[in-house]
């Protein structure tokens, strides 16, 4: 009895991990190729969530009908932030780069209040209460529909930055800024469109998780941090890393959370950062650059 | 006092005295609003002044402030409600926890080389750490809420730090301005060119033969214990301590918007920058209590937009662009 409550929240953390890997993999691509590190990330994701809430209060849309729609929405939104207020910085220190995000962090977080209230809200699918029956242990069917939905955009980002053309140079920005420019590429967009993809996996995630749990505005530092620790904790810059320590963090959150009291669920996943950041630097998945 | 006032120019001296009589003389000139708008000001101005030191003078960025506010809050409080101890003893424990936590930070991040916004996220998970850790804390109230007891005080007593806003006033006012005092000698002394040198070039500070560890560190367990007597005003002034708010993220952001829209690494930023934003705040919120409208969220937004303009147009600051506009610019560096 207890391994197969074990075992459900164990695979119930894996599920959610994913989704949580899904935003953390947006944050490593912008950070791995346009070099500044997203701190309105999880502040992005909540617009994302609003939307959700918006298009199924007043359309009656399920969340994954909305993946796609939303996910353009973010792209549009990520493209224009990095065109009209990030690109200016690219060559400005960092901590100048962070606080022009904390600002945008701050707008967003408050505009969100501003408008949808501070109470928290969910939405409530046909499918919110199913569930599968894998010999006795029982697992949400949100949860599995969500994992599986972040999965396929995760594989099709894979696939985008392998096979296509635009992918490959925008990964040539990121391996070789000058040398990028030498042959003729246009950064300045290229790193739009990177920033653009970043905005759209949060949105994908974003839409995602409201199948599984409900949005406050104040939320969004929370999600920001969360995505940090787990881009730490894969490798900075890595995309498999980000799927890997978003598994990684949902697990340990879940069971933390099982075996101490949930509110205490993200101590856990600081310690691991802590630990990381002191014994392997680059992540779980990164190479060292030093 | 020689030390103190080399190489200031006159104008600046008599600028500056003007500041300090108008600031001195306020608690007389204005109403009980007022009053504790200039607290909280002076509260900013202060708390700025010590995470200046370590990300203006050496160059490393704190996220995670609100530690060490929380930290010194805590420890007197629970001093203070649990076995009677003034808070003016108090403040030595809550100094040297608060300094031995950067210390723990410090010696974690710099001897493994973490830096930059690295350093950065490590701050804020620590605050964060300590927020989810005080939530579970039963012995000062947890996740519930920590309580100073209070009365309608008919005395100062300043002992125990419970009285008038005019009494706290004048502590924070004491408090910013041996803040500023200290800084200012900071700036001149060996450490400060050393800082200074850090924060410009690691590499090239550290080929120089600077210990760069051992200053980096100063500047952290410095900070770290001053930003903590900030915490005691904040328990005694506010009577109340909640982990989600008083080690939130939110607290971190709000004590650093002040020096970086004064501007970084200059002894005047924390001051205009708490002026400004904390000033035009409150000029905001008395527009919308006219205008009949009643949102929460505006102020932060209004916050958000002030920093945004600041980094994206002035990202020295205000202050160095009105040091220049008053003329005080004369060969007097990063005061």
């Amino acid at each position: 009895m207890t391994t197969d409550v074990i075992l459900k929240i164990a695979i119930s953390g894996v599920l959610t991990g994913l989704v949580y890997g899904l935003m953390a993999l947006g944050l490593s691509v912008i950070f791995g190729v346009v070099r500044v590190v997203n701190f309105a990330h999880g502040e992005m994701m909540t617009i994302a969530m609003y939307l959700v809430i918006v298009a199924f209060n007043a359309l009656g849309l399920d969340p994954f009908v909305m993946l796609v729609p939303i996910s353009a929405v973010l792209f549009a939104l990520g493209y224009l932030m990095q065109r009209a207020i990030i690109n200016p910085f690219i060559n400005r220190p960092e901590h100048s780069q962070f606080m022009l995000l904390v600002a945008v962090a701050l707008v967003i977080v408050n505009a969100l209040l501003l408008i949808f209230g501070p109470d928290s809200q969910g939405v409530t699918t046909s499918y919110s209460f199913d569930s599968f029956d894998l010999g006795g242990i029982i697992i949400d069917a949100g949860k599995v529909y969500a994992a599986i939905a972040a999965l396929i955009v995760a594989v099709l980002l894979f696939a985008f930055f392998r096979l296509t053309l635009t992918g490959k140079a925008i990964r040539a920005c990121a391996d070789n800024y000058n040398g990028a420019l030498v042959v003729g590429l246009n950064v300045k967009r290229l790193y739009a469109l990177t920033f653009g993809i970043g905005a759209a996996c949060v949105g994908a995630a974003g839409t995602m998780l409201m199948i599984v749990t409900d949005v406050t505005p104040a939320i969004g530092p929370a999600y920001t941090l969360l995505a940090f620790v787990i881009v730490i904790t894969g490798g900075l810059g890595s995309m498999p890393g980000a799927i890997i320590g978003g598994v990684l963090i949902g697990l340990t959150e879940a069971l933390g959370g099982f075996f101490f009291t949930p509110s205490a669920k993200s101590m856990f996943s600081f310690a691991i950062l802590v630990l990381i950041l002191l014994f392997r630097p680059q992540g779980i998945m990164g190479r060292r650059t030093a | 006092m020689k030390l103190l006032f080399d190489g200031v120019s006159g104008r600046a001296l008599v600028l500056l005295a003007l500041f300090f009589v108008v600031l001195a003389a306020a608690p007389f000139l204005v109403n009980d609003y007022l009053l504790v708008v200039l607290i909280t000001i002076l509260y900013f101005a202060y708390a700025g002044q010590c995470w200046n030191i370590m990300m203006g003078f050496a160059g490393q960025l704190s996220l995670g402030h609100a530690l060490y506010i929380g930290l010194g809050a805590y420890v007197t409080a629970a001093l203070y409600v649990k076995f009677g101890v003034s808070p003016w003893i108090g403040l030595v424990p809550a100094m040297i926890i608060a300094g031995a936590v950067g210390a723990v930070i410090g010696f974690l991040a710099f001897r493994f080389g973490v830096s930059g916004v690295y350093f950065a996220i490590l701050t804020i998970a620590f605050a964060e750490f300590a927020r989810i850790g005080f939530d579970h804390f039963s012995w000062v109230g947890g996740a519930a809420g920590y309580f100073l007891p209070v009365a309608n005080y008919t005395q100062n007593d300043i002992l125990n730090l419970r009285g008038s806003q005019h009494m706290f006033y004048y502590i924070v006012f004491a408090m910013t301005v041996i803040a500023f005092v200290i800084c200012h000698l900071l700036l001149r002394s060996r450490a400060g060119y050393y800082w200074l040198a850090i924060r410009e070039s690691p590499e090239a500070a550290e080929a120089l033969g600077i210990n760069i560890f051992r200053y980096k560190m100063y500047a952290v367990v410095l900070s770290a214990a001053m930003t903590s007597l900030g915490g005691v005003i904040f328990a005694f002034f506010y009577n109340n301590l909640f982990p989600e708010q008083v080690f939130h993220i939110s607290r971190s952001i709000e004590i650093i918007l002040g020096p970086i829209i004064g501007g970084i690494g200059t002894l005047f930023g924390p001051i205009v920058g708490a002026f400004l934003l904390t000033g035009l705040a409150e000029g905001l919120r008395e527009v919308m209590l006219r205008l009949g409208i009643d949102l929460p969220g505006v102020k932060q937004v209004f916050y958000g937009l002030c920093l945004l303009g600041v980094v994206m147009f002035l990202p020295e600051g205000v202050w160095p662009t009105l040091k220049k506009k008053l003329g005080l610019d004369r060969g007097n560096e990063g005061s």
